[in-house]
């Protein structure tokens, strides 16, 4: 079956790649430099959990490899130190743009900030496996094309980030740990610098 | 500490490394007292599986003395444990079902990427197998940080020698879990390729679970000898063809049941090709995959094939119409080591199960080196090396 509104003869959603199809394309908005990183995951928990975790933004610099730290500023402002190429860091001020407990949280930054960027979180229940948490990531990259470039060689590159930071919340939320091969606490500290 | 580290093809060597330690709340750290080198090691030795880094520490079959427990670990200092080959968390969905090597967490987030390019999703970790199972330093050395302490390893009661229970890290419930995909009836008769560690606990678990007949194939005279200890009847494929020997074996009828515990036998698991694959989505042909090719021709009509054996890549000529036309069951897996260890303790202690017959050489850690070679080079007498720290 096909939608009329969008063309589409699968479920899928719009921002997953289809060949020929222009409105995933036009999904992202890359014209002007932007990208957009959507990725789903399943964790074993309940939704209130999971949700709840993440909605203290102080807890995502423990999952979220590149964020250094976040400062809770009040109760939608936040402060984000996040790593660069070069070992360099960038900032910005963050502010809760929506909030459905238990279902969505979305944030954008202000103005000013280093890499302009906005998230948004959903969370759905999924019964006996947990709830499926699905992160849209809309960020607009340093420098442009060479920015992504420079990005994507320090693996610093959002897609990749994205998705390896939503394996490592699910990690956390289901084992109570990250995992990791490190044979002691030196190479572990190496790894997370 | 001392360990066995991978430095190349046909390069392994003991190394003085950093002592490990808890880095995670789950973890403890385990006083070697007995590891063997597998078959899958060889692979490695010789240069066949991509992701190594020269100075990886190697071994996934390993047993020893508790030293130490991070705060979240149940074990206690001073108890006896196995470790299971694989690294799993014990609490995420797949877990749940004990499907353990299909654990969701057992990797690193960053060393999933290769697993999910190559084969859709990440599986669990594995102690000392290339970075692709996470990077994990093994278990030929002095120590072992060992992840997950609370859900993997299995303790083991006083007073039992070591040689006994280390096989349950990974041959021996590998062995059990191929006997297991091959659903064993009463009266079957199984055809079990290869018998080598795995291969030789096929044979055993088959029994145990009713076959009538088992029927071992290999060309190690020594390695056929060790089966038809066990009651199998046995095909020397370098002396008779083996599709007509086990039709005339069945009665023209084929066998029930058949495992292939040969695998990619460290041949045609070309590392340029497993790249080159990733990157480009081609094919690329193991003209050693024969073993499951013969296994699945042999088979009779809506029989069961049970692949215990290691792939990794792609094979070409698969014989996918035999598969179907005769309406064939294919069961597979790494071993969900964890869900079988109790039972096969049980097992051992009660005497059902022989695991020390296989051993064939116990040596120093310290001499590892050794043991890979004469393992590689003398697989007819050579069926598993132990190493020991302070054997010597």
């Amino acid at each position: 079956m096909t939608d009329e509104n969008t063309g589409h003869t699968d479920g899928a959603p719009p921002s997953t790649w289809k060949k020929g199809d222009a409105l995933a394309e036009s999904a992202i908005p890359h014209e002007n430099g932007r990208e957009i990183v959507a990725r789903a995951v399943t964790i074993n928990r309940p939704v209130r959990e999971v949700f709840a975790y993440f909605r203290d933004f102080a807890n995502l610099p423990t999952f979220m490899e590149n964020v250094e730290r976040i400062d809770i500023l009040g109760d939608s402002r936040s402060h984000w130190l996040v790593k660069a190429p070069g070992g360099k860091t960038v900032e910005w001020d963050a502010v809760v743009t929506e909030e459905v407990t238990d279902a969505v949280i979305a944030w954008t930054c202000e103005p000013g900030a280093d890499v302009a960027n906005s998230g948004r979180v959903e969370f759905s229940n999924a019964g006996a496996r947990g709830t499926v948490v699905t992160a849209t990531i809309v960020y607009d990259p340093p420098g442009g094309v060479v920015g992504k470039l420079i990005a994507k060689m320090f693996q610093r590159e959002p897609a990749i980030q994205a998705r390896r930071d939503l394996r490592r919340f699910k990690q956390l939320m289901e084992t109570g740990e990250i995992a990791t091969a490190a044979m002691n606490r030196k190479q572990r500290e190496e790894e997370m610098a | 500490m001392r360990a066995l580290a991978w430095h190349g093809k046909h390069d392994v060597r003991v190394d003085t490394v950093d002592d490990p330690e808890i880095v995670n709340p789950r973890d403890c750290i385990i006083k070697v007292t007995a590891t063997a080198i597998c078959g899958s090691d060889l692979h490695l030795y010789d240069g066949y599986i991509p992701t190594m880094q020269a100075g990886d520490i190697l071994g996934h079959e390993f047993m020893g003395e508790v030293v130490e427990v991070g705060a979240k670990s149940t074990l206690k200092k001073g108890q006896k444990v196995v470790v299971p080959f694989t690294i799993a968390c014990g609490s995420c969905y797949h877990c749940g079902k004990h499907q353990y090597s299909a654990c969701d967490n057992g990797l690193p987030a960053d060393n999933q990427d290769i697993a999910q390019e190559l084969y859709g999703q990440p599986m669990s970790g594995l102690f000392g197998y290339s970075h692709m199972t996470g990077g994990y330093a093994g278990g030929q050395a002095e120590y072992v940080r060992v992840p997950f302490s609370d859900v993997g390893p299995i303790v083991i009661p006083d007073g039992v020698e070591d040689e006994k229970v280390l096989f349950l890290s990974d041959i021996l419930p590998t062995g059990w879990m191929a006997a297991e995909n091959a659903q064993i009836e009463p009266g079957d008769t199984v055809a079990v390729w290869g018998c080598g560690p795995v291969g030789l606990f096929a044979v055993q678990s088959a029994f145990l679970m009713g076959a009538e007949r088992v029927i071992a194939i290999d060309h190690f005279p020594h390695r056929l000898e060790l089966a038809k200890k066990f009651g199998a009847e046995t095909i020397n494929y370098e002396e008779s063809a083996v599709y007509e020997a086990l039709m005339v074996m069945t009665g023209g009828i084929g066998p029930d049941a058949v495992i292939d515990s040969v695998g990619l036998e460290a041949h045609g698991f070309f590392v340029d090709n497993v790249l080159d694959q990733i990157k480009a989505s081609t094919f690329l042909g193991t003209d050693r995959a024969h073993s499951i090719r013969q296994a699945i021709i042999a088979c009779r009509k809506g029989g069961r094939v049970s692949m215990p054996a290691v792939y990794g890549g792609f094979i070409d000529k698969f014989p996918l119409g035999a598969l179907m036309e005769k309406g064939l069951t294919l069961k597979t897996g790494q071993t969900h080591v964890q869900h079988y260890m109790p039972a096969l303790l049980n097992a051992i202690m009660e005497g059902k199960i022989d695991t020390t017959f296989l051993i064939s050489h116990r040596m120093d850690l310290e001499d590892a080196p050794k043991g890979y070679d004469m393992f590689k080079n003398n697989q007819n007498e050579v069926t598993k090396v132990v190493l020991k720290p302070g054997f010597n």
